[in-house]
């Protein structure tokens, strides 16, 4: 392998960051007039960028092919489900932003430069194979979304998710940095591989607090219970469109990148941190669900709602096998699509003085005012809550499939009883939007772009997504089995 | 003799400050960005101090990595509290409480 090749597999990285610093000069150079023109070139780029990670996603690239820089970064199959999922999610948040920010008058040209940047970031976490790899990728995706997260200078609510994004943030980095430096100081190596061999006997204490402190910082970039407080906050707060941000990419690379360290790096321990995944599996979904009984705030209500779809992912992380890897990509790739289209039905609403609508209080009786996106989001609900008409039913389905194969059926039973807490608040807004007295707050029209991804998204969501099971299946199988997992 | 065991022992009591610094801090915000760094630096030492114990280079550069990017940390945490400020006028601790629930 030569340097040549390395460039070549690091290509759609290459690209973003080129056209990224690009993007950065002309934003420097015209101003905020440009604004809309750089977010159309960075959604391009984003596109060409999926269209480079296709070929090793379609034919599951695996082996040592696949990495580059002595194994610094891995191109391999699994990376590019991953970063396939991150570019789309991307794509989305860049369509929608626009929009929103020019009613507020807040338009900048670094919007989509932040999300190019932040986008990078998330796909060289999903590649490392590195403990240096992992961090660099990880601080380049949080310090974009720091920023995104306090986007509205003007608005105090922005300012402070962005002000407690950071805090917590760099905390769970110092955690997980912490933890870093034992596991590499009793292994002696940061690469995955090497500390997967060093990792084969009984675990030295020191090793073992490695491990749990690198988990507990992973646990605080998925937001799971119990390091899930700073959620709510900072999705109430950020811009709609870059909670919408938060919700997908990031999140995205954060279970990928934590299904990689457990599965590789730590995949002999799976008894060392079998039992933590489970405990925070379960906490996530209860306390994701009673949470968000008594929120008002759409956005705070769909916090929860992603901290109780976590608690589901790590289900399929618990169960430690090749399937489960599997079921975690296809509840990813579903939850995506899923929470993408939520957000968007929010954005689309608006009251009469086209200030944004976030109360559950003001979309009472929305059916009557907006028919249309009252039933998609009452059918996003549905879908989240898991009802199997909904394709959101198939992703619990896999997961918990893959927890009863890896024998984990106690764990698999207490997750379905637990879903059906998270049931009421999703049905709850069903029953606001169509059967309450309408509050007559929600008025005018939606931009096309809006209607374009949200019936694009309502589409997948319906039971027509049950048709792109097996293509999601095969693609997420052969994503799993280039982990390459041997013992 | 300074064995590695003393290095774990000062970089744990520092990290263990800085994570204490955040929770139990009362006061302002500034006190919080110093306590992140606190934490870094447990961590720099850590590694530094594994590097030259295990004569392997790799804490050392990886070191370099974490100064590197605590210093692109910082920056963003004080723009972002200088813009928290503009538009609260504080940057007291508890009145950081616009969202609840």
């Amino acid at each position: 392998m030569d340097f040549g090749n390395y460039l070549a597999l690091i290509a759609p990285e290459l690209l973003i960051s080129i056209s990224g610093l690009v993007l950065l000069l002309v934003a420097a150079w015209v101003g905020d007039s440009a604004a809309r023109p750089i977010s159309i070139l960075a959604a391009l780029v984003l596109g060409v960028a999926c269209f480079m990670v296709g070929p090793a996603l379609f034919d599951g690239a695996s082996g040592p092919d696949t990495n580059a820089f002595a194994g610094q970064f891995r191109a391999d199959g699994f990376a590019a489900f991953a970063k396939m999922l991150i570019y789309l999610s991307g794509i989305a948040c860049l369509m929608i932003a626009p929009a929103f920010f020019e009613r507020l008058g807040a338009m900048r040209a670094e919007y989509p430069i932040l999300i190019l940047f932040s986008v990078l970031g998330t796909g060289i976490m999903v590649s490392s194979g590195n403990l240096i790899t992992l961090y660099i990728g990880l601080e380049l995706n949080s310090l974009a979304a720091y920023v995104l997260a306090s986007f509205l200078r003007n608005d105090g609510r922005s300012a402070e998710a962005g002000l407690k994004y950071f805090i917590l943030g760099a905390l769970a980095s110092g955690i997980l940095l912490y933890g870093m430096s034992l596991v590499y100081g009793f292994t002696g190596t940061t690469d995955f591989t090497l500390i997967r061999a060093a990792m084969t006997l009984e675990l030295s204490t020191g090793a073992l607090f490695g491990l749990i402190f690198v988990l507990a910082g992973l646990a605080f970039k998925i937001a799971a219970v119990p390091f899930h407080m700073w959620t709510p906050d900072v999705y109430e707060g950020a811009p709609t469109p870059v909670t919408t941000f938060f919700a997908s990419a990031p999140k995205v690379a954060a279970v990928a990148l934590t299904v990689r360290v457990s599965l590789d790096a730590f995949g002999l321990q799976a008894d060392a941190w079998r039992q933590i995944v489970i405990f925070a599996a379960l906490a996530s979904i209860v306390l994701g669900a009673l949470g968000a009984i008594g929120q008002d705030n759409l956005k705070r209500l769909l916090a929860y709602s992603s901290i109780n779809n976590v608690g589901f992912i790590l289900i399929g992380l618990a169960a430690g096998t090749p399937q489960g890897a599997s079921a975690v990509l296809v509840y990813l790739a579903i939850y995506v699509v899923m929470t993408i289209g939520s957000f968007v039905a929010i954005l689309m609403l608006r009251d009469a003085d086209g200030n944004y609508v976030e109360n559950i209080r003001d979309i009472a009786g929305l059916s009557r005012a907006k028919p249309l996106i009252a039933l998609i989001l009452a059918g996003m609900m549905l879908s989240l809550a898991g009802l199997p008409p909904m394709f959101g039913f198939w992703g619990k389905f896999v997961v918990f499939q893959a927890a009863v194969q890896a024998d984990l059926i106690l764990l698999a039973a207490l997750g379905i009883a637990a879903s059906v807490i998270g049931a009421f608040y999703y049905l709850k807004v069903v029953k606001v939007m169509f059967f309450d007295e309408p509050a007559g707050v929600v008025q005018g029209r939606s931009e096309t772009g809006h209607w374009v991804l949200l019936i694009g998204t309502a589409i997948i969501v319906s039971p027509l997504g049950y048709l792109l099971t097996i293509p999601l299946g095969l693609l997420a199988d052969r994503a799993a089995v280039s982990l390459s997992l041997l013992p | 003799m300074i064995g590695i065991e003393h290095f774990i022992v000062v970089s744990a009591i520092l990290f263990v400050l800085g994570v204490l610094g955040i929770f139990l801090n009362r006061k302002n915000i500034i006190v919080i960005l110093m306590a992140i760094e606190l934490i870094l630096l447990a961590v720099n030492i850590n590694l530094v101090a594994f590097s030259a114990f295990l004569g392997d280079l790799t804490g050392q550069i990886f070191a370099m990595f974490v100064l590197t990017v605590a210093a692109g940390e910082a920056a963003i945490g004080l723009a972002i509290l200088v813009i928290y400020f503009r538009s609260r006028g504080t940057i007291a601790v508890q009145d950081a409480n616009r969202m609840k629930g």
